[in-house]
């Protein structure tokens, strides 16, 4: 077992729930989906009974944040600048300076995009106490289209020194990333998917920054992917493990600081490695990935992303197209090690 | 030119007198400002760079707050009830430097690394490096939405204290001085304070011949803040509409301080030249002549 968690930090080795059955029987793809929003919105709201420094602020983004219940439980503890990210994040810097932590919570796109330097100078130079909730990123907006997709996200904030950048797989990552933001003292970006996808995490999983999970071990190849594509890797495996390749799955959900130690190993032990993740690819988790290996144990690698200004398309759709069906991850890792 | 040395920054040490009669207070405001002055005019000039026009035309604005309007000290910098100054023109951080050294929070002699490499006094202020530095500002427009997220946290706190930033007149063409503006009003933040460094001149010309920010005080009030205009280097006059918190219950107050850039040099004052031009060492003698002869420097402009 290579999991990079239980060699660094002797925490309790991970048993995913795909292992615990026979994955061909009720493969991965089968199980319930999930809106992160709801594990999200409820984490929220625990933590703000827990802790009275916790503060909401949005641009307006109340509804497309599913954050009306915590309005009415905390109205003052909701700030809704209106439609002004700049201000949204100046606000939640000026906020953290008073002592508060500030969830901000808006659209992935809108966010980054609008409010960059603020996210630079106000939270990562300024070293805030901030947590930038980027929420329906990557292509969640499906046909509202590029304007409102966020693929960029990742790269961009990956080049600003001091931010953690986590993206969470499943409900389950998605409340322990949270709970580990609001006790971490600094800025931190999480994404918050609204597309459906299953559970694949055990219910007690508890977060740790800048660590690699292996859900499953393999020798052949490698697929590091983390978001709402870990899924889909996942289901690549089973497809390969059926053609007699044994794919190692890590879950890469901190983009940065990225785990090194897992990507080296998986450099070492297997025979090549596939990324794919919901954002460009390049300068986010597979440029990460890349910049990694080829500093210091050159194997081959493909990356999977989105490399251009999607078309017309659902979320799921776009994922397929740039190949990033179960099929396609397969097929990619396939390509990889003949 | 001199390299920036220990001798350059021979400056006194005040200290605030928040109980001292008024007319103490701005006496000693105007001996700080004077002081501030006569310093940062040698650092820009050994330093051989700073924004010294800007400066010149904030200093009695930073010395009135620091001597008798902020509720801060070097013993409670870190006090959470400390009332905030945001600097948002954040390129004027060698006046924002010299006035806390001036104040006791940073060391008069760490003045001397003022821009050198590896100093924590960078072209623009760093809270992580510098004590009583509240937010890195820099990029313009900044400042005023930290500063009513602040206002806010402490309205939640339902505490007293207060939020003051500081923002100049060109950076009011930056849009998110407005949404903060905005929110500031809907929030009803009585305890922040906007002041405008209002020298109407910004890196190379008017700010009208620019972008005109007229009427500002109409723009203002129709954003719902109540507005004030002062003489930006009377002491007395600033000294009273900062301490007067809340200025209109329910409204944030928009302090217009009428300045001029290069305040009180002759050669300098109102001349977009000196934005950031260094002043050469008989440039330098002149202006320090004349804020020795000056009596008192930090009077009417």
């Amino acid at each position: 077992m290579t999991d990079t968690r239980v060699l660094q930090g002797g925490t309790t080795p991970l048993e995913p729930t795909a292992t615990s059955r026979d994955p061909r029987q009720h493969s991965i793809a089968e199980r319930p989906r999930h809106d992160c929003r709801n594990a999200y919105v409820e984490t929220l709201a625990e933590l703000a009974h827990e802790n009275h420094r916790i503060v909401g602020v949005v641009n307006d983004s109340v509804g497309s944040s599913k954050l009306d219940a915590f309005k009415r439980a905390f109205p003052d503890r909701l700030i809704n600048v209106g439609i002004a990210e700049q201000d949204m994040v100046g606000v939640a810097a000026g906020l953290a300076n008073g002592g508060r932590i500030a969830f901000v919570s808006a659209a992935s796109c809108f966010l980054t995009a609008r409010a960059l330097e603020q996210i630079k100078a106000d939270v990562a130079y300024s070293n805030r106490n901030v947590k930038l909730c980027g929420m329906s990123p990557g292509m969640a907006y499906g046909e509202l289209g590029p304007t409102h997709h966020s693929i960029e996200d990742i790269a961009w904030l990956r080049a600003i020194d001091n931010m953690t950048i986590v993206v969470p797989a499943d409900p389950i990552e998605t409340a322990a990333a949270m709970r580990w933001a609001a006790e971490v003292e600094g800025p931190v970006f999480i994404r918050v998917s609204r597309m459906s996808v299953p559970e694949l995490y055990p219910k007690d999983y508890t977060f740790a920054p800048g660590k690699a999970v292996t859900l499953r071990d393999g020798e052949d190849v490698t697929l590091i992917s983390n978001g709402t594509v870990l899924w889909r890797a996942l289901v690549a495996a089973e497809q390969l493990e059926d053609a007699g390749i044994s794919a190692r799955v890590i879950s890469m959900p901190t983009v940065k600081p990225l785990d090194t130690e897992a990507v080296l190993l998986a450099a070492r032990e297997t025979r090549g490695i596939v990324t794919a993740e919901e954002a460009t690819g390049a300068g986010a988790l597979g440029g990460a990935v890349a910049e990694t290996v080829a500093q210091n144990h050159p194997i081959k690698i493909k990356i999977l992303g989105v490399p251009e200004f999607a078309p017309t398309g659902s979320a799921g759709f776009l994922l397929d197209r740039y190949g990033m069906s179960p099929e396609g991850i397969a097929e990619a890792a396939r390509a990889l090690i003949i | 030119m001199t390299a920036l040395a220990s001798e350059h920054v021979t400056m006194p040490v005040f200290h605030r007198l928040p109980d001292a009669h008024r007319d103490e207070q701005i006496a000693r405001i105007a001996e700080a400002a004077r002081q501030i002055r006569i310093q940062d005019l040698k650092l820009v000039h050994y330093a051989g760079a700073g924004h010294i026009g800007g400066d010149l035309s904030a200093i009695d604005i930073l010395a009135t707050l620091y001597g008798a309007v902020l509720n801060i000290a070097p013993e409670t910098v870190d006090d959470p009830e400390r009332d905030r100054f945001i600097l948002s023109k954040g390129h004027i951080a060698g006046a924002l430097y010299v006035t806390l050294a001036a104040f006791g929070f940073l060391p008069v002699e760490d003045l001397a690394t003022f821009l050198k490499p590896l100093s924590k006094l960078n072209g623009h202020p760093n809270r992580n490096y510098v004590r009583g530095v509240e937010a890195n500002t820099g990029p313009l427009g900044h400042g005023l939405p930290i500063a009513v997220g602040h206002a806010i946290s402490a309205k939640l706190d339902v505490s007293r204290r207060r939020t003051y930033v500081l923002v100049g007149d060109g950076e009011l063409q930056e849009g998110s001085n407005w949404e903060a503006m905005m929110a500031a009003s809907h929030y009803e933040l009585d305890r922040l304070t906007v002041i405008v460094d209002r020298n109407r001149l910004q890196q190379g010309a008017t700010v009208r011949e620019t972008n005109d920010l007229e009427p500002l005080d109409h723009k203002a009030t129709a954003f719902g803040l109540a507005v004030v205009e002062v003489n930006g280097h009377d002491h007395r006059e600033l000294l009273d509409v900062l301490s007067a918190v809340p200025f209109r219950p329910g409204k944030p107050t928009f302090v217009i301080a009428h300045t001029h850039k290069g305040h009180p040099i002759s050669f300098m004052s109102n001349n977009t030249a000196w934005h950031h031009k260094v002043p050469s060492a008989e440039q330098l003698e002149l202006a320090l002549d004349e804020l020795t002869a000056a009596d008192p420097p930090g009077g009417a402009a």
